[in-house]
Order: structure tokens, then C-alpha cells, then sequence
């Protein structure tokens, strides 16, 4: 290395350049599939530890995702597959599911992984002691047994239709390194062994975590060996580094996407965009407790008042879709019947009078019995929602409703207003799942502190809607049913839909083989397709 | 003060300071545009003779969101290190006046705020209480008297065994006079400089909180927060940060060279 | 001498237990039980972590109680494991039975912190003390003026804005610096000097960029020290003796001038160990200052604690070093003259 000679001259002029990896190969070119290189990604939280099943951050899950493997998974078009199980049955009482396992895998250390694993997996999640929010799924099954290695059997009381999601969302732990730990203290957490592509290799605290290949995998072999992810906490840096050339991949903002994109042609000339089908829509959510958003009226009039397309083209100057119920649209769950409610402040003046509020006192606000129709909307530091709240503040302005608008950090947003049901209005985000279900969300049962229907939603004929598509196992009652479920949801209207945005990936063009346009599963469904030809591997990572 | 607004450093940093308070006065009148007025269809514009600093995310006007946001900066300035000052003085004073025992509790107090990064404290406060712009200005002005209080403590000390103190103090003059009237009206001037220089800490200070989202609520605009606003564009929508970055930079240094011209001038030293 | 440092030493006591109490007072700042403050949407999690914070701080006994406990907990400094970070403990290491071991939060994140505010003081420093000279010996004159200004343009930047657009400049659009990280990603592949001069190239924005917003307070303390001497009389006797004007000021003006110097790095500590959150954000540097903040946005309070009452703890060590060094600097102070 002689620049390192340069050092002094360097800190005192800061005028070297660095002749590291500039690139002189053609990215555009066609390259054939080749092994090897890494890919750097970054991420802005670091996880607390690599078991899904007790992490809740995101930044878990995805890592966790490289490492573990559950019995099934979606395939690109969102369809169940086999993943450890190479095929299951379902019984003719539609209560035992029974997966047989494919053959011969291992974890990463070399033992085996038989379904003694899989039954001691389900074991810890349904164990009180596992601080797991995700056992309820799994304590339905009464009884769970291995009755040789490759086979898993489940039993439940009665048919649970999102029995089968439920399987393709538990990743499978070793029991043989497991057995007898503390699951929510065991050392495993920051040292796993899985069965998927990618082994730990290295996590430097507050850096980054270092995957490598598993030659033990289960899945086959991938094509990148290593996969790095770096801490950056500030998106801003994670922009700049991108533009560096310093990390491979990051999720754009729609203004990165739509507007520094396509004004920098240095920009597009290394780096690829791509658009997929976001997971997660935004709303607005009314205490449906607190006076007045017990009146359906209130609540349809600021459905009313809110543009959803003026929201789409300022929020994601585009780059989202409005949504009607809470399913990704398009898919078989999302009732097609369904409109948004269109735009219509006329609309919403006309009900707010009928529910009693004018303005009496011609201050300009709307007042019924002397009280003047004024809240607050909650909100996280989330710069979307933050921009919606505002766009929405104003125009519920218009129409003579005092908003104000308050943006507060995770802890303080769940722990004083959402656990304990002091707040009026919110926008927040859901995600949309594969699965219909949505039990945990609108059920009338679920209002405690600490559950999901924290605005407090409750309708009988959704309960029951909800209780029957659980049991449903056959997909087009199924679809009816969910249809159903959306149709009265939109009707009461305790939420307004906002969007749902597009996920917007960019990826440097040294990454070769990445389906596009994305399928349903998003572009991520076959990174262990992916590949970096050798010309454009960067220079300064070359393996020694 | 003739001779400190003679110190070339003080009328500059006094120009910039009144142009600045004069144009956040007459905010409303000057400002072409509604601040907030949203308009999704001219977002982040470019600065052009119908927007003189271009646009921000939301279509707003950055021109009329600097008059607007120079309030609210100067504000949390103003009553943040009014609180420190009015806290400042009065352990101050009474540690120099009285001394013995209190003095020594009060000098520890200061010691022990002195010995946590006041960084961290703003911090956990702000996050714990829940931003809003009063309490950004009352967790700066609990944070930040310590300077002051050190300040009036040694003026004090030395003002009491000047002889004219000792010979109202003969003539039986009470001690809420002797501190009126003769101690703290001779203790101003440094009282005065570290105020000024004060304020010019917690405009940075509120630019912080709002870097870390902990700053003042939306859709009010300070300083801090339209800068942040841009801190993800700035290679690209250079206006949403260079203006309130220029803006910041310049009133901060404004107050310094007021504080540090006033310092200098009123210094005993230079009078030679 | 020894007598003065008894003294010195007596006086942290009640010291400690002041930071003792505003730490105490933080934990039971948020509104209501801090239990209810717990970040995640997770009734079960929640539910044990509250069990777990209860006993931690014992927070079924009187107020007193706890009180007596947390301070009996500071004085083994026991800071507990991280709520957040997979029980990492706060503050050391701790190895458990298969003899993994698991490094402590703040022995991993201060001397990352330690590292990058000292260089910077130091840089400070050397620039500071030139810069303070000439102004005072130019006193009023254009280059006092200049170097006024030019230290409080760098004392006014906002700090994250200018980090941006050098991280721009220098990173992305010359490509001379990296961006952000504190080590390369395969820096453990690299020979000794290599790592020395990776580590380097990472932290020479983080480095420089606080030392030119410090420059400003630095520069005018030595101008001031400097300007206080000139006026004494030994300098004036040593002028009258007709020693030209360098002379006078290296041998005679310069040593007392910086003595009090000493006293300003004593006052730097809380921000030599606190570090900044906002640098260590931009530029992803796990030091204190980041810690800190997460623990904070997470209410993980053992680390919250932790951090408050070891920084302070180690500031108050640092004073006492400072001002040890000034006293042995200064032969009033040693030879029991002042105090």
C-alpha cells in the first residue's frame, strides 16, 4: 500500500484522491452467472439479537431471514411452498396439518436438522416463559408430535385457516444448542447457527454484520458469498453513501426516486431503481371512544375532507396507490367493489351539520354545544406521516376544523398515549400481509392496553366476520367472507385509508440477475440468484 | 456601550442581530406567502422570482418559512437563556453576597450540572416530556445557568470589598439594597456579554433537537427544522438547507461578535 | 500538597451523591411509572420487562428505599444488563459459563468516543494557541479582527450542516474520505499500519469538524491569558531590560499565559466523554453519544443510568486531575501560596 505514505500529507491537505474502484467495465454489459463477491447493504437500527421470534425490530428480521428457515415460505407470486417441508397434507377434518420434511438437512455446524427441531421450535414459542409476541397463532394447536425425523405433525381443536401462514412465519431453531437455555438470555441470540444460505460470520457491535455462505445450506447455494450490513443510522448518510459507492443497496425515498434520480445521470448510470408493491399502507385511526368519533358521521365527514390523491402526489409525489380496505390492492382479499371515498368537502360540511357541528359562534371553527371541533393528531417521527398529518391539517382547515399536530418518538407515542388510550386521532401504518386474517386488528376483543384495536373498534357482525374466515379453510368462501369483513369496515369507516406506497429499492447495476419488473413478492425473492460479475466486484473488498 | 458600539466587531454583530429581529418583527407583512400554505403541485421549486428561496417538500414557501421560523428561533433563544440568566443571577448573587455555607451548596450544584454532558440531559428531558416549544425552552434555560451563576458569584466577590460597598454597608444600608442598588447594576456588563452569547447556544441548540426530531412541533417552522427538512437533499435541493444553514450560521455569529465586541470593549485591560 | 488533595477528594463525596440524585430523579421523571414507558408493541414483553424494572429498582419500596439501593448499586458500579441490547451488561464485560464473553456497552463505546474527542481537543489546542497569540499581540488590529471572525464562523456553523456537505465534498464528490463507519468493511484483513491509516482516513471529519467549531472559545482564552500577562510587570521589566519582543513572549508571557489552559481541558471532560450525538449519527460512530440516544429512544434505562453516572463519575475524576496538574504547574498553588 504506498499511498499509506501519503497519510500525513493527506490529513494536513485533504487533497489525495483515492484511486480505489472506479469503474472502468461496462455495467450494462450481459455477464453470465458467477459465484462469489459481497454485497453491502445498510440498515439504520442495529438488532438486539438474530431470534425473530423475541427481536421485534425490523433490522432482526431481515438478518434473521439470511440465517433461519421455517417449513414453508411464499414463492414469488405469493403462493405457499415448501421450504424445510418438501410437501404437507391437510387432514379431511381440516385440523391436522402434516408436513414431511426433505431429507438430509443440516445446520450450519453440521448436525442434523430432523423434526425433533421443528416440534422443539414450537415448543419455545408456545412456552410462557418465551417473551414472544407471536405464540398465539401457535397455541391453538393441542397437540404437536414427531413421530419420525421427517415427518411434523399438528393438530388443532378446530380448523384454523391461517394455520398454514403461520407455519411459513416461524423460523426453525436448533434444538441441540437450544435445550435447556434461557431463551430470552441465551448467548445463541448474538451467536446463531441456522440452516439457511448465510452463516455468521462476524458482528462487530454498532458496525455492521458480516454474513458468508453455508455450505450446509438447505435451500442450495447462493450466488453472492458474503453479505454485509452496515449501521448507519442517519438516512441522509445512507444516501451519501450510496452516491460513494460505499454500499450496494438501500430503500429510496420517493423524492430520491423520482426527483434526484432522474436529475443526476451519474446517478442512473451505476445505480438501478426498482418499484414493487409496498407492504404497509397509511391511516388515519379515530378513538373511536372519545366524543365525537363515536358518530359515524364525524367520521366519514374527515373521510371526505381528506384528498387521498392530493396526499399520493405531495407525500409520494406518486408513488403510491389508494386503498379501500386493508389488503394489498389486487390481490385476491382486496374487494374490488370498493372505491376510496372520493374528495368532497362539501360532503363532509353537509354531514358535520347533520351530526350537530356549525358554526355558531363564527369564530370559523365548527362548534356543537358550545365546544368548537378541534384535535390532535398523533403521530411518530416518521417524515410521511408527518407530511400527511400536516397536508391533512390543512385541509380539514378549510372546512372548520382546528387540528394541531403532534410528532413524538416510539417509546413515548405506544407508552403514554397508545397504551393508555389518550389521544383523539393518529396516523400510523399497517402492514399487509399475505394473510387475510386480521383477528388481532378489528376483533372487539382485542382492545386491551398493549393489543392491537387500540381505537377501540368494536362490531359484531365483523367479530363474527372475523371468527369465520379463521375457520374457512376453502379460498373462494374465504375470499367472501374477507370481502364481507372489508365492505362493513368501509362502511363504519374507523379509519380513513390514506395510501400505500410503493417500496423503492436501488441497487448498483454490479448486481446482476434481479427480476424486473418485481413480481408480487418484491425484488427480493431470489437474492440467492443474484450475482456480481468479477470485473465489477469492488476492488478495495478483493478476498485475500 | 459608546465605546463597545465604536468596536467595528460589535456594530457588525449589532447590524446583523437587528436586521434579523426586525425582519422575524415584521414577518407577516413582508412574507409573500401564507408559511404553511401546502401546495402539492410546486414541490421543492427551485429559488425564482415568484419564490426568492424556492419551495420545500410540501410546496410551501422557504422565504416566508425563514421570516416565520426566524420567531420562533429567536424565541427559544431569547426565553431559554432568560431563564438561565434570571436563575443565573439569583444563585449567583446570593452565593457571592451571603458566602459561607450556601455559597459552598450552591458551587457544588453548579459542579454537578457542570460534570453531566448537558447534551444528554437536554436530551433525556426533551424525550421524556415530550417536545413542544416551551418545553425545548425550559429544559435549555434549566441546563444552561451555570456559566451565569459562576459570573455574578466572582463579580460579586470582588465588588463586595470595593470601598464603596463597604461604606454603604457601613452606613447601614439593608442588604436587598446593597444588592440592587450597588451590586448587581456594576455586575451588568458581564451579565450582558454572557446573555448575548448565550442566546447564540441555544439557536444551535434548538437545531439540534430538531435534527434528532425532538425539536419544535409541525407545521411551525424554525430555523432548526426546515434545515432538517433538507439534510437529505442536500446535493440536490441545496435551498432548503443552504438558507436556514446561512441563517443560522449568521445570526449565531451576529451574537457572538456582539457578545465578544461588548467583552472586549468593556474590558478593563484594553483600556490602556 | 496532600492535604489539598485529601480536600479535593473529600469534596467529590457529596459530588457523587448530587449526580446520584438527578440520575434518580430522571428515572422517575416520566410521567407516571416509568414501566409504563417501555418502547414495543408487545403485552407479554412488556409485562416482564416491568416486572424486571420493578425489581431492578425496587420500585415497590418507599422512595427512600430505592433511593439507598441505587445508590448502593452505583458504589459497586452494578449498572444491570441492557433491556434493549440482548442483556448485554452496561457497563464490563461478563463472561458467562462456556466462556463467551460478552463486552460491555460503555467499555466498547467510550473509547471510541475518548479516542476521536481527544485527537480533536488536542488539534484544538495547536491551532488554538498560535492563533490566541497573534491576536493578542495584534490586539485591534486587522488580524485580531480576522481571527475573531473566522473562529465564530466555525463556532456558528450548524455542526450537521457542515458535516453534510464536506461528507458530500470530500466523500462522494472527490471521494478522498469515506463517509461514515469507523472501519472499513474488511478491515480485518489489513496489516497494522494499514488499519492505523484506515481508522484515520474514517475519522478525520469526525476529528476535525468539532475542533473547528471549538476553535472559537479556545483561541479567545489564550488571547485573553495572553493579553492579562502582557500588562504584568515582569513583562514589562523584561521589555524595559530591552529583550526583543519574541523573546519576551516565548520565555516569560507564553508559560503563564497557558497555565489556565489546564483548567479548560479540566472543563472539556463531560464533553470529551459524552461525544456527540448528532456526529456520531451522521457519521455512524458507536460512542457514547449514540449509546446514549438510543438508550434513550428506547428506554433502556439501565443504560441511561449508567451512562449519566459513570460520565459523570469519570468528569469528576478529571477535574480533579486537572486541577492536580495546575497545581503542580503553578508554584503559587504548589507551594500552598493560593487556597
Amino acid at each position: 500500500m504506498p499511498h499509506k505514505l501519503l497519510l500525513a500529507a493527506c490529513l494536513l491537505l485533504a487533497a489525495c484522491g483515492q484511486p480505489a474502484h472506479d469503474q472502468t467495465a461496462d455495467l450494462d454489459k450481459p455477464y453470465p452467472p458467477t459465484q462469489g463477491g459481497t454485497l453491502v447493504d445498510a440498515m439504520s437500527g442495529e438488532p438486539s439479537g438474530l431470534i425473530a421470534m423475541l427481536a421485534g425490530e425490523s433490522a432482526a428480521s431481515a438478518i434473521a431471514a439470511n440465517l433461519f428457515n421455517s417449513l414453508l415460505k411464499y414463492d414469488k407470486n405469493l403462493e405457499l411452498e415448501g421450504e424445510l417441508a418438501k410437501s404437507w397434507e391437510v387432514s379431511r377434518d381440516q385440523k391436522t396439518l402434516t408436513f414431511h420434511l426433505k431429507p438430509g438437512m443440516k445446520w450450519s455446524d453440521g448436525k442434523p436438522l430432523t423434526s425433533d427441531d421443528v416440534l422443539f421450535t414450537w415448543k419455545l414459542v408456545t412456552d410462557d416463559n418465551t417473551r414472544t409476541p407471536y405464540g398465539a397463532d401457535y397455541k391453538l394447536v393441542i397437540r404437536a408430535e414427531a413421530p419420525d425425523p421427517l415427518t411434523f405433525r399438528v393438530t388443532y381443536a378446530q380448523p384454523y385457516a391461517p394455520a398454514l401462514d403461520s407455519w411459513a412465519g416461524l423460523h426453525i431453531l436448533p434444538r441441540h444448542l437450544l435445550e435447556g437455555q434461557d431463551i430470552n438470555t441465551t448467548p445463541f441470540a448474538r451467536h446463531p447457527i441456522g440452516s439457511n444460505y448465510y452463516q455468521l460470520d462476524e458482528w462487530k457491535n454498532g458496525e455492521r454484520i458480516s454474513l458468508k455462505r453455508n455450505p450446509n445450506a438447505t435451500q442450495g447455494q447462493p450466488r453472492i458469498d458474503r453479505l454485509v450490513s452496515r449501521f448507519i443510522p442517519d438516512p441522509a448518510s445512507q444516501f451519501l453513501e450510496l452516491m460513494a459507492d460505499n454500499i450496494d443497496t438501500m430503500g429510496l425515498s420517493p423524492i430520491q426516486y423520482a426527483r434526484i434520480f432522474p436529475a443526476r445521470p451519474e446517478l442512473t448510470r451505476k445505480i438501478a431503481q426498482y418499484k414493487e408493491l409496498g407492504n404497509a399502507y397509511t391511516y388515519l385511526g379515530f378513538n373511536l371512544k372519545h366524543k365525537p368519533w363515536d358518530d359515524r358521521r364525524v367520521r366519514l365527514a374527515i373521510n371526505y375532507a381528506i384528498d387521498k390523491q392530493e396526499l399520493i402526489d405531495g407525500v409520494l409525489l406518486g408513488l403510491g396507490e389508494p386503498i379501500a380496505s386493508p389488503y394489498k390492492p389486487g390481490t385476491r382479499w382486496s374487494n374490488p367493489d370498493l372505491k376510496p371515498y372520493p374528495y368532497d368537502p362539501a360532503r363532509a360540511r353537509q354531514l358535520l351539520k347533520e351530526a350537530g357541528f356549525e358554526d355558531h359562534d363564527g369564530d370559523g371553527i365548527l362548534d356543537r354545544d358550545g365546544k368548537p371541533l378541534s384535535f390532535e393528531i398523533l403521530t411518530n417521527q416518521n417524515k410521511q406521516r408527518e407530511m400527511s398529518a400536516t397536508l391533512i391539517q390543512r385541509r380539514l382547515k378549510e372546512i372548520g376544523i382546528d387540528v394541531r399536530i403532534r410528532v413524538l418518538e416510539w417509546a413515548s407515542f405506544i407508552g403514554r398515549f397508545i397504551k393508555t388510550g389518550d389521544f383523539d386521532v393518529v396516523v400510523l401504518g399497517w402492514s399487509l400481509g399475505q394473510e387475510p386474517d386480521q383477528f388481532n386488528i378489528w376483533h372487539s376483543s382485542q382492545q386491551d392496553p398493549g393489543k392491537f384495536n387500540f381505537i377501540g373498534y368494536s362490531n359484531p357482525k365483523v367479530d363474527r366476520l372475523l371468527e369465520q374466515g379463521r375457520l374457512e379453510l376453502n379460498p373462494d368462501k374465504r375470499m367472501k367472507i374477507y370481502h364481507a369483513f372489508s365492505k362493513q369496515l368501509y362502511e363504519d369507516s374507523p379509519i380513513v385509508y390514506l395510501y400505500a406506497g410503493y417500496g423503492l429499492p436501488a441497487i448498483h447495476k454490479r448486481v446482476k440477475g434481479i427480476d424486473n419488473p418485481a413480481p408480487p413478492a418484491g425484488i427480493g425473492h431470489n437474492a440467492y440468484e443474484w450475482y456480481i460479475p468479477e470485473p465489477l466486484r469492488r476492488t478495495e473488498i478483493a478476498e485475500k | 456601550m459608546n465605546r463597545a458600539l465604536s468596536n467595528p466587531l460589535a456594530q457588525w454583530g449589532f447590524a446583523i442581530i437587528a436586521t434579523i429581529l426586525v425582519l422575524a418583527a415584521l414577518a407577516p407583512w413582508i412574507a409573500p406567502y401564507d408559511p404553511d400554505a401546502i401546495d402539492v403541485k410546486s414541490i421543492l421549486l427551485a429559488p425564482s422570482t415568484t419564490h426568492w428561496m424556492g419551495t420545500d417538500g410540501l410546496g410551501r414557501d422557504v422565504f416566508s418559512r425563514m421570516l416565520f421560523g426566524a420567531r420562533i428561533s429567536l424565541l427559544v433563544g431569547f426565553v431559554a437563556v432568560g431563564i438561565a440568566t434570571f436563575i443565573g443571577v439569583i444563585l449567583g448573587a446570593i452565593s457571592g453576597f451571603y458566602r459561607g455555607w450556601i455559597d459552598v451548596v450552591i458551587m457544588r450544584l453548579v459542579d454537578i450540572m457542570l460534570s453531566i454532558p448537558t447534551f444528554f440531559l437536554i436530551l433525556a428531558v426533551i424525550a421524556f416530556l415530550t417536545p413542544s416549544i416551551w418545553n425545548i425552552m425550559i429544559v435549555i434555560g434549566l441546563t444552561s445557568w451555570m456559566g451565569v451563576t459562576r459570573l455574578v458569584r466572582a463579580e460579586f466577590l470582588s465588588l463586595r470589598e470595593r470601598e464603596y460597598v463597604l461604606a454603604a454597608e457601613t452606613l447601614g444600608a439593608r442588604n436587598f439594597r446593597l444588592i440592587f442598588r450597588h451590586l448587581l447594576p456594576n455586575s451588568l456588563t458581564p451579565i450582558i456579554v454572557s446573555t448575548v452569547l448565550g442566546i447564540a447556544s441555544a439557536v444551535l441548540v434548538e437545531s439540534s433537537l430538531s435534527f434528532l426530531g425532538l425539536g419544535v412541533q409541525p407545521p411551525q417552522a424554525s430555523w432548526g427544522n426546515i434545515l432538517t427538512d433538507g439534510k437529505e437533499y442536500i446535493q440536490f435541493a441545496w435551498w432548503l438547507s443552504a438558507f436556514p444553514g446561512m441563517a443560522i450560521l449568521i445570526t449565531v455569529l451576529g451574537y457572538n461578535l456582539l457578545g465578544e465586541g461588548l467583552r472586549d470593549a468593556l474590558d478593563p485591560r484594553t483600556k490602556s | 500538597m496532600i492535604q489539598y488533595l485529601a480536600k479535593r477528594l473529600f469534596w467529590m463525596v457529596p459530588l457523587l451523591i448530587g449526580i446520584s440524585l438527578i440520575s434518580f430523579l430522571i428515572l422517575h421523571l416520566a410521567p407516571g411509572d416509568i414501566t409504563t414507558t417501555e418502547a414495543g408493541f408487545n403485552p407479554k414483553a412488556s409485562e416482564e420487562s416491568r416486572q424486571k424494572l420493578r425489581k431492578l429498582y425496587h420500585l415497590d419500596e418507599p422512595l427512600m428505599v430505592q433511593y439507598g439501593l441505587w445508590l448502593k448499586r452505583m458504589a459497586t458500579l452494578d449498572f444491570g444488563e441492557s433491556f434493549a441490547g440482548h442483556q448485554r451488561p452496561v457497563l464490563w464485560e461478563k463472561k458467562d459459563e462456556k466462556g463467551n464473553v460478552t463486552k460491555g456497552m460503555i467499555q466498547e463505546a467510550l473509547p471510541i468516543t475518548l479516542l476521536i474527542n481527544v485527537i480533536s481537543l488536542i488539534l484544538t489546542m495547536l491551532l488554538a494557541i498560535p492563533l490566541g497569540m497573534i491576536a493578542a499581540r495584534k490586539h485591534h488590529q486587522w488580524q485580531d479582527r480576522a481571527i475573531t471572525v473566522f473562529n465564530f464562523v466555525g463556532f456558528s456553523i450548524p455542526g450537521f450542516w457542515l458535516s453534510l456537505l464536506l461528507m458530500y465534498w470530500l466523500g462522494v464528490v472527490y471521494n478522498i474520505f469515506p463517509i461514515s463507519g469507523i472501519h472499513s468493511i474488511n478491515y480485518q484483513s489489513f496489516s497494522t499500519w494499514d488499519k492505523i491509516y484506515d481508522t484515520t482516513r474514517h475519522l478525520f471529519l469526525p476529528i476535525v469538524i468539532p475542533s473547528l467549531t471549538g476553535l472559537a472559545g479556545i483561541t479567545l482564552f489564550v488571547k485573553n491569558g495572553m493579553l492579562d500577562v502582557l500588562h504584568q510587570d515582569y513583562i514589562t521589566t523584561a521589555r524595559a531590560k530591552g529583550l526583543a519582543e519574541d523573546v519576551v513572549i516565548r520565555r516569560h508571557a507564553l508559560r503563564n499565559a497557558l497555565l489556565p489552559l489546564i483548567t479548560i481541558m479540566g472543563l472539556s471532560i463531560p464533553g470529551l466523554i459524552g461525544g456527540s450525538v448528532i456526529a456520531e449519527t451522521l457519521f455512524a460512530i458507536p460512542g457514547m453519544g449514540k449509546l446514549f440516544y438510543d438508550a434513550v429512544m428506547m428506554r433502556d434505562f439501565p443504560v441511561i443510568m449508567g451512562i449519566l453516572t459513570i460520565g459523570a463519575a469519570l468528569t469528576l475524576i478529571g477535574n480533579l486531575l486537572a486541577d492536580i496538574a495546575y497545581a503542580w504547574a503553578d508554584p503559587r498553588v504548589r507551594r500552598g501560596v493560593v487556597r
